[in-house]
């Protein structure tokens, strides 16, 4: 298996697509310089630069979606999409519902997002939360490069709207184009294992809704996905040393979730900890919350997330974002609970 | 009423080396993000601000600095801002995207567009609360394509808003041409809406103050909005370290980044179609080599362009004091921002 960055494994998954269906096109802003090896190989009908019209062309996909084409449409930053919110909540997620099922949009949102580089709080969103409360839709937010390329392909692949979000510390290009600029004077805390790793050639698709089981431990059961994944694995090596061990899942896609694999590590440990870089109230959280509550499972249950707006000043966003104290420090205070 | 050379040259100064010195805070890794400087958009800043009195609004896009700066905001507290300090502009929360002045009734985003309909509000409370107070909103060509810019037009004319739209076109939308994503003229666009729109040459302030004091004293009127569309150049690019230009400053490193993706992309199966793919690959060089022309060969600073509107000496006296105040500020922030880091 090839060895490539988080971000190449993504456009990997979308060339794939683009060689195997004619009908696969990708538009955004900036997309012929920020896919110009895309560009070079299918060419300006195939990969479409838009004028800053969020609101336009997230709607042209759409109907470009009805009309029978598969758009990948970029909005650049998943803050961004609020410009544009009408196509997603109250066109293409009401098309199959209005058409009686005739009728449906395969479309995928392709947007950066995460924090922890220091742009602050309307360029450094999460907001699957936001986006998973609309029916209709599935939102899926790799950790590593092999879920990113398959879980690309799987969401062109689909017949409904996708939003796939890729977090700009694992995305190599982005985080060079918004935090270093070039330079040697600033670093960030990138974990390694998802900005770089393995890729089945070609992609294999994931499949939307799956979350996986990535570390074994019967003490408590973490879910996580994008980057707080990666810092639940080391603050759950870090709680080897209070004798804890954490199962740890990642969830991989925001919605729908893995109501299954929930239901079952939870009920194993019966004690729950959701790490989610979204927002903290009214989101995936919750959500699991009220999954577990809803299938009788009985379990203890604390969450870290984001409870304010991203602040730009570096330090604070460091503690404002989940981190790995507050991880450990949250996972102690689960198991203190009910020793 | 005429113009006043050294006002306004000083403003341009002020601003001019706020960015040189956000610049070289941002290359020592003290200020994170995204930077964009309005290293180019000094004339339109000072020409514009020049006009503004107490009680007037400004609505600011993500080149936020030079208005705030010819406006006289307290430039520790911007520059401690940019820290991200507890003692900044805006306690550090909301960095150089994010500045918020309430003093100056002044707010910036760094979302494309949005200042436009956020100066239809501060106007329309200017119109109610402060009869003869006036708003600017300040805005690229890039985000002229954005629904709420072109609905924040129609609405000012709909409700004769005391507003100024000021558009700066560097003719770049990120590293996109905006001539290849834009239909028609963006003055006649403007007008058409139903409101006086004038081009001018954004690199020279007293044109720029022309156009703007007679778009300011129609708002004041209650005459309703205007707008100025001022070119200007881009000099520091869509931000600092922008990967196009840094083709231009390391060639080497940025082609060997940017080449061997692309030539595997030229010479994917299947091969038949090499032909089509070859002039793509120049319409990418193309743009590439366009910015670098524009930014290297085709700009005009607006400083040089402004200093011919006054005497040698005014200018070095100018400049020098403007330079003294900036590096005061920086040097008063930097050992503020230190003292923290040593109680820490």
């Amino acid at each position: 298996m090839p060895e490539m960055t988080f971000a190449r494994a993504i456009d990997f998954a979308l060339e794939t697509a683009m060689e195997r269906d004619e009908r696969v096109v990708t538009f955004g802003e900036d997309v012929t310089m920020l896919r110009r090896d895309l560009f070079v190989r299918f060419g300006p009908s195939r990969v479409r630069q838009a004028p800053i019209s969020e609101a336009a062309f997230l709607a042209a996909g759409v109907g470009a979606a009805m009309a029978g084409l598969r758009p990948v449409v970029e909005i650049m930053l998943v803050d961004f999409i609020a410009v544009a919110f009408d196509a997603l909540l109250n066109q293409a997620t009401k098309v199959k519902a209005f058409s009686g099922g005739k009728w449906n949009v395969p479309l995928v949102v392709r947007a950066s997002c995460g924090g922890g580089y220091g742009d602050a709080g309307q360029h450094e969103q999460c907001l699957w939360g936001l986006l998973s409360g609309m029916p209709g839709i599935s939102v899926v937010v790799p950790s590593n490069p092999k879920d990113a390329a398959g879980l690309m392909l799987s969401s062109i692949e689909c017949d409904d709207p996708v939003v796939f979000l890729e977090h700009k510390l694992l995305s190599d290009y982005w985080l060079d184009y918004l935090g270093l600029g070039g330079r040697e004077t600033v670093s960030f805390d990138v974990p390694e294992a998802g900005a770089r790793g393995e890729v089945p050639s070609p992609p294999v698709p994931v499949p939307i809704g799956k979350g996986i089981k990535v570390r074994e431990g019967g003490d408590l059961s973490i879910f996580s996905l994008g980057v707080s994944l990666h810092r639940c694995l080391e603050a759950a090596n870090q709680l080897e040393d209070y004798g804890i061990k954490p199962a740890v899942i990642d969830l991989r896609s925001a919605c729908p979730l893995d109501r299954e694999l929930i239901v079952s590590s939870a009920s194993r440990t019966g004690r729950v900890l959701v790490v989610d870089e979204d927002y903290a109230g009214y989101g995936l959280s919750g959500e699991v919350a009220a999954l577990l509550a809803e299938s009788g499972v009985k379990a203890d249950f604390a969450r870290v997330c984001t409870e304010e707006v991203i602040p730009y000043a570096r330090r604070l966003e460091d503690e404002v974002l989940p981190n790995v104290r507050r991880i450990r420090e949250a996972a102690v205070r689960l198991c203190a609970l009910s020793p | 009423m005429r113009p006043d050379p050294e006002d306004l040259y000083r403003r341009m100064a002020r601003a001019r080396f706020c960015e040189e010195a956000l610049s070289a805070l941002w290359e020592r890794g003290l200020i994170s993000g995204e930077m964009h400087l309005g290293a180019g958009e000094e004339a339109v800043a000072a020409g514009v601000t020049a006009h503004l009195e107490e009680g007037d609004a400004m609505a600011l896009d993500h080149r936020s600095t030079p208005p705030l700066v010819a406006r006289g905001v307290d430039l520790v507290a911007l520059f401690l801002e940019m820290l991200g300090h507890e003692e900044g502009l805006c306690a550090g929360k909301g960095g150089h995207m994010h500045l918020f002045s309430r003093d100056l009734l002044s707010a910036s985003s760094g979302i494309v567009g949005s200042s436009a309909p956020l100066g239809c509000g501060f106007a329309l409370a200017a119109q109610y609360l402060n009869p003869g107070k006036v708003a600017v909103a300040f805005f690229g060509e890039g985000a002229v394509n954005q629904g709420m810019l072109l609905e924040a037009l129609n609405l000012a004319v709909a409700w004769k808003l005391p507003l100024v739209f000021v558009c700066k076109d560097n003719r770049w939308a990120i590293t996109t041409r905006s001539r290849e994503v834009t239909g028609g003229r963006l003055a006649r666009r403007a007008r058409s809406f139903g409101m006086p729109a004038t081009r001018v040459d954004g690199t020279r302030v007293e044109k720029v103050w022309e156009a703007a004091g007679r778009a300011v004293e129609r708002a004041r009127a209650g005459h309703g909005p205007s707008f100025i569309l001022a070119s200007c150049p881009r000099l520091q690019g869509h931000f600092l370290g922008d990967p196009l230009l840094r083709v231009f400053r390391e060639p080497l490193r940025q082609t060997l980044e940017i080449g061997p993706p692309l030539l595997r992309s030229l010479f994917s199966r299947p091969l038949t179609a090499l032909a089509s793919r070859v002039p793509r690959l120049g319409t990418i060089g193309k743009t590439i080599a366009l910015l670098g022309v524009e930014r290297y060969v085709l700009e005009r600073d607006p400083l040089q362009r402004s200093a011919a509107l006054l005497t040698e000496e005014a200018r070095r006296r100018l400049e020098e004091e403007a330079r003294r105040e900036v590096a005061e500020a920086v040097e008063r922030a930097l050992e503020t921002a230190g003292r923290r880091e040593e109680n820490a």
